[in-house]
């Protein structure tokens, strides 16, 4: 140890347990996979949207007037405004992409299972935020897309009963999207929801560390813990995940990296098409939907054929995931020793949140017109396939409590210790 | 010498006291920041009614003005066009308009103060798209019995010429009906109600 740590160190003991408690003695199982990188890369993805985004505000005008030309401002004149934006906006995309998979191996391994409901709450709590601060930061460019998703999403509240309106009104603070409405959109997106987001990430990975890490064996390694206290099949997060999560990182930066120099739109994905015509109030979009990431929730939206009824069935749609810890009772954790039916519903859930998602992005007439000829019904064939896939997307979890709640699920015997397949 | 002992109740209750007074405070202090979100000054006076000449609008035509920045309809039916109002019903969510918003002077069949002119504002009741006015009785794409009306591009939702959504679209209810009146033959004002009618 160097003299100027010691100098800290002599005036800051706090420091270096804080230090040793999160990095160099927090004991992480040594038996992640490649499905643990998601963590780290979501964090880092937070990081770029931070600093890109802090750099953005300094060229961007929150004006209805002013917006959208500053957005092309920043694209033509301001020197690598480009590649800023191109990150920031690849960011967004990357930062569901690793949230969802982050996600899914959260439902793989169990990771939400007693004593980790907490993370698991506060994980979906960083989700729901998400969602908020990428809607709002959609709306920010004040394209044709921007203002009608606005529009849209906001008079979703109009479904609530009584003061539907009032709320709609109150959100916009105004009769349509308009100065006020990008205003505070800005203000939220920029300040208020990034330190939220903080917050939760700290509660997150604070209540994580008080639990430990769940690994892809789903066994508590605190259970066999070594003469010196510390678990057998644990290791310290630093230097051994620090330095696995790099090698993540690089490989996560060459695939950014591809995007954002080669394809930064990825084909209207990333960054839709109709987005780069300026706002205007009295003409929607032929084809208004949703960016890629909450297109699966979209279709739920749109699949159900009443406005009342779909509104809380997307609303439900996000709330069921903050109930999984209760919904399923199976005390195995991981699904390479739960039962059969866990793995098939898993894996048809899986699919069924990248089919909705493809509703949801408007890729099924294309489809139905080529599996069933140009004079197919679209419409008919769409809602058929699109319900299917909301019964079945809501029955994962009928199906999850039920299969573990009546005791039909055949598990294996999960190790004492972690299985290492070397 | 002070007691020292410890009277709980006491502490309780000056615990639960400073708790509820100091939370009431939080509320009345967070009700100025709430009502800062509604529609400001400047955005309801934009909201102002508005007088717009109808003079020169044809028959079978119809007309887009701002309203609250609002894209409001005008359209001047024609007979044939109002012939087919009420054989439509059928085929309507809402035909008597119970559930749909209007002023209660436009309650009626033809959903207006004239039965020739409609006015409305263009918004989808779906999800607040504007749909186009396809006001020809003649078959369409979308249905080859169309007796003129109104058709939005965004979810393929349908209205008939007095604005009344047709059923198995998404779009729950039929269009708004503004409030406006008559200054004279070929003024309307949007936004007010006729003197003495109950809205």
């Amino acid at each position: 140890m160097n003299a100027f740590t010691q100098w800290f160190l002599d005036r800051a003991p706090a420091l270096d347990v804080v230090y040793k408690k999160h990095m160099t003695e927090y004991y992480a199982p040594k038996n992640f996979n490649v499905m643990y990188y998601f963590g780290s890369l979501a964090l880092l993805v937070l990081v770029n949207q931070i600093v890109t985004g802090i750099f953005l505000t300094m060229f961007y005008t929150p004006t209805a007037a002013g917006a959208f030309d500053s957005v092309q401002y920043i694209m033509r004149d301001v020197h690598w405004g480009w590649l800023v934006r191109y990150m920031h906006v690849t960011g967004a995309s990357m930062f569901f992409i690793v949230i969802y998979l982050h996600m899914f191996r959260g439902l793989m391994y169990g990771s939400y299972k007693k004593p980790r409901e907490l993370v698991w709450l506060l994980g979906m709590l960083i989700f729901l935020a998400l969602m908020a601060e990428a809607f709002m930061g959609y709306v920010l460019p004040w394209g044709n897309m921007s203002f009608w998703g606005a529009k849209v999403i906001i008079t979703l509240f109009s479904a609530v009963p009584v003061i539907g309106e009032q709320l709609v009104n109150w959100i916009m603070g105004s009769f349509v999207p308009s100065d006020p409405t990008l205003n505070r959109f800005f203000a939220l997106h920029v300040v208020a929801l990034p330190l939220v987001l903080l917050l939760l990430v700290v509660l997150h990975l604070g209540a994580l560390h008080e639990v430990g890490s769940n690994n892809p064996d789903g066994v508590e390694i605190k259970k066999h813990k070594g003469p010196n206290g510390h678990p057998l099949d644990g290791i310290p997060f630093h230097p051994y995940y620090t330095l696995k999560d790099l090698a993540g990182v690089g490989v996560f930066l060459v695939i950014c990296a591809i995007i954002i120099f080669f394809e930064p739109t990825v084909g209207g994905f990333f960054l839709e098409h109709d987005n780069s015509i300026p706002a205007n109030d009295l003409v929607t979009p032929a084809t208004i939907k949703p960016v890629w990431y909450f297109s699966p929730f979209y279709a739920i939206l749109r699949m159900i054929p009443s406005k009342g009824w779909g509104v809380i069935a997307l609303a439900l749609s996000i709330i069921v995931l903050f109930l999984v810890p209760w919904l399923d009772r199976g005390k195995v954790k991981s699904i390479r020793y739960r039962g059969l039916g866990y793995k098939i519903a898993l894996t048809i859930f899986a699919i069924v949140f990248v089919l909705l998602a493809a509703i949801g992005a408007d890729l099924t007439p294309g489809w139905i017109v080529s599996i069933f000829g140009p004079n197919a019904d679209i419409t008919t064939i769409e809602n058929l396939f699109g319900r299917t896939l909301v019964i079945l997307y809501f029955g994962f979890f009928v199906f999850l409590w039920a299969y573990t709640f009546f005791g039909w699920e055949k598990t294996k015997p999960v190790p004492e210790r972690v299985t290492t397949h070397a | 010498m002070a007691d020292e002992s410890i009277n709980k109740g006491r502490r309780r209750f000056l615990t639960a006291s400073t708790a509820v007074i100091g939370g009431a405070g939080l509320i009345i202090t967070a009700i100025p920041f709430v009502e800062t979100w509604l529609p400001s000054a400047r955005a309801e006076s934009a909201g102002a009614p508005v007088t717009v000449g109808i003079g020169k609008i044809e028959p079978g035509q119809m007309v887009r003005y701002g309203w609250r920045s609002q894209p409001v309809f005008v359209v001047n039916r024609t007979p044939e066009q109002l012939q087919w109002l009420p054989k439509q019903d059928p085929r309507l969510r809402d035909p008597d308009s119970r559930e749909s918003e209007q002023p209660k002077y436009c309650q009626n069949a033809t959903r207006s103060i004239k039965p020739e002119w409609m006015v409305l504002i263009g918004i989808c009741t779906h999800l607040g798209c504007v749909p186009d006015y396809k006001g020809e009785v003649k078959p369409e794409s979308f249905d080859p019995n169309w007796k003129g009306g109104f058709y939005c591009p965004c979810h393929h939702s349908r209205y008939d010429l007095a604005a009344r959504v047709y059923q198995g679209v998404p779009a729950p209810l039929n269009m708004v009906v503004p409030p406006y009146h008559f200054v004279d033959d070929t003024h309307i004002q949007i936004g007010v109600d006729p003197k003495g009618a109950a809205a």
